[in-house]
């Protein structure tokens, strides 16, 4: 039985509820960071499933952009995390919530 | 455009005041603001004499000079334009105070001498003849208004002119807060005026385009209004008349509103002389006379002003019997005199009020200018109890206001003699259109002829304090003044000062010469001189069953009578029952004056410090009446109801409650805020969820 579109979407729909549920639940950065990472590549997974039923290469396209800003936010974001970690010497996001390092 | 002169009668004072509030303060020359504010006036004075004399002028013509300088409001039928007349009587109004005021703004150079504020006083001084002219010259209701409310302003703003003195600050600010209280009646009758007539002018002036129909001319045709209590609150002329007498009862001072005036003499006497006793204050009975044709549909409201009249001619006379200031006996003595004109204003003797206005501005502003003299002559003393003798020391000032003294008693030839008489005789004869019953007319006269005794009896009493007897001053003012001055020796005044009293004192004696009625003046000529009867009858109504000489003003065309045509009507008018018994009054008024001074005389040269009843020195108490009666309740109500109840509760409840309403919801949506990311996260997941869920239920739009 070759796989069919809904099997992608419904692991793409699972994978995206993990990273949905680890952003709220996770209190460390670096694991809400990854939950994060994992929406966009549930995402990702839903736009190449789409782009393979269609036969249509725009999905695939739309990944690369979406792997682009995941890159360039990843950059933007560990960056920030260290920043955080090096003053405060914690990666508890609850702890920063006042606006300032 | 000739008639564009005219206003440069009231413009000319208003540059003078601009000049000196603008330039004056800064050169701080006596010289240039004197010359500035005396020659301003003196530009209207020569201009209003021209206007009113020249070939074809105000005073000569039956038509009235118009000048429509713009228009002003046109709100539907509605209008009122910036615009002057000058007819017979604002002409002889604009006459005399351009003329007294030119004097007084002379003596004031030299009283204010030294003064650190003497560009400010003349500029307040040049504002106030501004004032005054737009009050006297207005075309229309409004416009006097404003000339009402300005002269209003400028009466605060000298009576306060002492700004170190805390009682001249609070006399400024009752003689401004009494005085709301009479403009309220008059805004209200100008405003009835408009509902009933559709006009607020006094001339019809086409040309400007104007209505035909005038407020003053609707009531030509006006039935009028029955003599009952009612008619009062009807809405016709009663009503309006009322209205119109409350705010000149504010302005010229008369009971239940006269408590401001007295202390108005906080100002400097100059003001005193020109606002408080011979212009601004007769404002109230120039108003009334130019509303003639409206009081004389309004019997019931003619009645009120002779009986108020005439009985604040009498308390005031009482009062001013036991005053020991020198000017707070000539306050009392002009609210009496105020009285007199409206006595004569009641009983519907338009002009004779209008002739008591003149000649009281001439011997009233003497013996204010006088007094001003003996106060800078004195170092600023005014209790007459430390005066006494000064007629050696001050020889001018004590001629002078001698003939003021006997003017305003009403010695015969002097001016005072004349309008009073004139008064009390048309009182007597009153006809019995505006009095319930004709002993109302005996017993007004029996009031008049009362106030005339006490008139001559206080002023012999002021006369012989300040200028006979010993010398009181220097014991005294020993004590008093040791510091600056060592004992006070009293000295004349300067010229500037004595030459205006001379004038006026000439005026005084002489001034009366314009109106001497045909019963006294048949005794040497067949003619009738009274030129101020025949200037202004024309423009003045005069009620039904009077004894004027023109009781048919539309029969002759104004200003156009021959001689003969007025010789035969002089005969017509005064019969020789009423001529004999004109005289007979006029006997026993000299006999009253002379009666009076000589009581004076009698009582106060052996004890000039006679003690007078306490009832009287307090004046009845009547500002201590007004304190707990009327301000105190005020006060309390303001502070308990308004203040802590409907301000504190009410207004600033509703507005602290809106506030708190605002930060209690501010305090609320704070807890979305709380800076945790993962909240701000389950957030963007619930609002996502709610939309997703929304579309789900309403239908995703992919068909």
């Amino acid at each position: 039985m070759a796989p069919q579109l809904s099997w992608y979407l419904a692991l793409s729909a699972v994978l995206f509820t993990i990273g949905v549920t680890g952003v709220i639940i996770k209190r460390n950065i670096i694991a809400m960071f990854m939950c994060i990472e994992l929406m966009l590549n549930a995402v990702n997974l839903t736009f190449v499933a789409f782009a393979s039923f269609f036969q249509d290469v725009t999905g695939q396209l739309f990944v690369f952009i979406v792997m682009t800003v995941a890159a360039a936010e990843a950059a933007v974001g560990l960056g920030i995390i260290i920043a955080i970690f090096r003053n405060r010497e914690t990666l508890d996001v609850d702890d920063a919530s006042i606006l300032k390092l | 455009m000739e008639n564009n002169l005219l206003s440069l009668i009231i413009f000319a004072p208003l540059a003078g005041a601009a000049i000196n509030w603008l330039i004056g303060r800064r050169v701080r020359d006596e010289r240039f603001v004197g010359v500035v504010a005396c020659g301003s006036v003196a530009i209207s004075t020569i201009v209003a004499f021209y206007l009113a004399f020249k070939p074809g002028g105000a005073l000569r013509s039956g038509t009235p000079l118009l000048d429509h300088i713009w228009t002003w409001l046109q709100v539907g039928a509605f209008r009122a334009d910036f615009a002057l007349g000058m007819d017979h009587l604002s002409g002889t109004y604009a006459l005399f105070v351009t003329f007294v005021g030119f004097l007084i703004h002379v003596f004031a150079v030299g009283y204010m001498h030294g003064d650190s504020g003497f560009y400010r006083f003349f500029a307040f001084l040049n504002l106030f003849m501004f004032a005054m002219l737009t009050l006297v010259l207005a075309d229309n209701f409004v416009l006097m208004f404003v000339g009402w409310e300005g002269v209003g302003l400028c009466s605060y703003l000298l009576i306060g002119y002492y700004v170190d003195r805390r009682e001249a600050g609070d006399a400024a600010k009752k003689a401004f807060i009494t005085n709301r209280i009479g403009d309220w009646g008059f805004v209200m009758g100008i405003l009835l005026t408009f509902f009933l007539t559709g006009s607020v002018s006094f001339f019809a002036n086409p040309a400007a385009g104007e209505a035909a129909q005038t407020a003053l001319s609707f009531f030509k045709t006006y039935p009028v209004d029955p003599f009952t209590a009612g008619a009062i609150v009807a809405g016709g002329a009663t009503s309006i008349a009322v209205l119109l007498f409350i705010g000149a009862v504010g302005k010229s001072a008369q009971i239940p509103l006269y408590v401001w005036l007295p202390d108005a003499m906080a100002g400097p006497t100059p003001v005193s002389a020109l606002i408080h006793a011979a212009t601004m204050v007769t404002a109230g009975v120039y108003m009334i006379v130019r509303c003639s044709e409206i009081f004389v549909k309004a019997p019931t409201a003619m009645f009120i002003v002779a009986v108020i009249g005439a009985a604040t001619a009498l308390f005031a006379a009482t009062i001013g019997l036991a005053q020991n200031d020198i000017k707070k006996v000539l306050a009392y003595s002009t609210i009496s005199q105020l009285g007199y004109m409206f006595l004569a204003c009641g009983v519907g003797a338009f002009i004779a009020a209008i002739f008591h206005v003149i000649t009281h501005a001439f011997f009233k502003a003497l013996l204010f200018l006088g007094s001003g003299s003996v106060i800078h002559g004195m170092h600023h003393e005014q209790d007459m109890r430390r005066m006494g003798a000064l007629r050696k020391y001050m020889p001018i000032t004590f001629i002078t206001m001698l003939t003021g003294w006997l003017a305003i008693s009403g010695i015969p030839i002097f001016a005072g003699f004349f309008s009073k008489d004139e008064i009390l005789w048309r009182v007597w004869s009153a006809p019995a259109f505006s009095l319930p019953s004709p002993t109302f007319s005996k017993l007004l006269w029996a009031i008049g002829a009362l106030t005339a005794f006490l008139t001559a009896l206080y002023m012999t009493r002021m006369m012989v304090m300040t200028f006979g007897g010993e010398e009181r001053f220097r014991d005294t003012h020993a004590v008093k003044h040791d510091a600056h001055h060592g004992p006070v020796t009293p000295h004349e005044s300067p010229w500037l000062m004595t030459v205006p009293l001379i004038v006026l004192a000439v005026l005084s004696t002489a001034g009366g010469f314009i109106g001497v009625p045909y019963a006294l003046s048949s005794f040497f000529t067949d003619k009738d001189i009274n030129v101020l009867e025949h200037t202004l009858a024309p423009v003045v109504a005069s009620p039904p069953g009077a004894t004027e000489t023109h009781t048919e003003p539309s029969a002759v065309a104004p200003g156009t009578e021959t001689p003969a045509a007025l010789e035969a009507e002089t005969h017509a008018a005064h019969s020789p029952e009423e001529i004999s018994a004109e005289r007979m009054l006029a006997v026993v008024s000299v006999i009253i004056a002379l009666l009076g001074i000589g009581m004076g005389l009698y009582i106060f040269r052996r004890r000039p410090l006679l003690e007078m009843p306490r009832l009287l020195e307090n004046k009845y108490y009547v500002d201590e009446i007004y304190d707990k009666a009327l301000i105190r309740p005020i006060e309390a109500g303001s502070r308990e109801g308004l203040w802590k109840i409907l301000d504190v509760g009410v207004i600033d409840g509703i507005l602290h409650g809106i506030g708190e309403a605002v930060s209690e919801a501010g305090r609320l949506a704070r807890y979305l805020q709380a800076g945790f990311v993962r909240g701000y996260a389950a957030i963007i997941l619930i609002g996502a969820l709610i939309l997703i869920g929304l579309f789900g239920y309403l239908g995703f739009g992919f068909r």
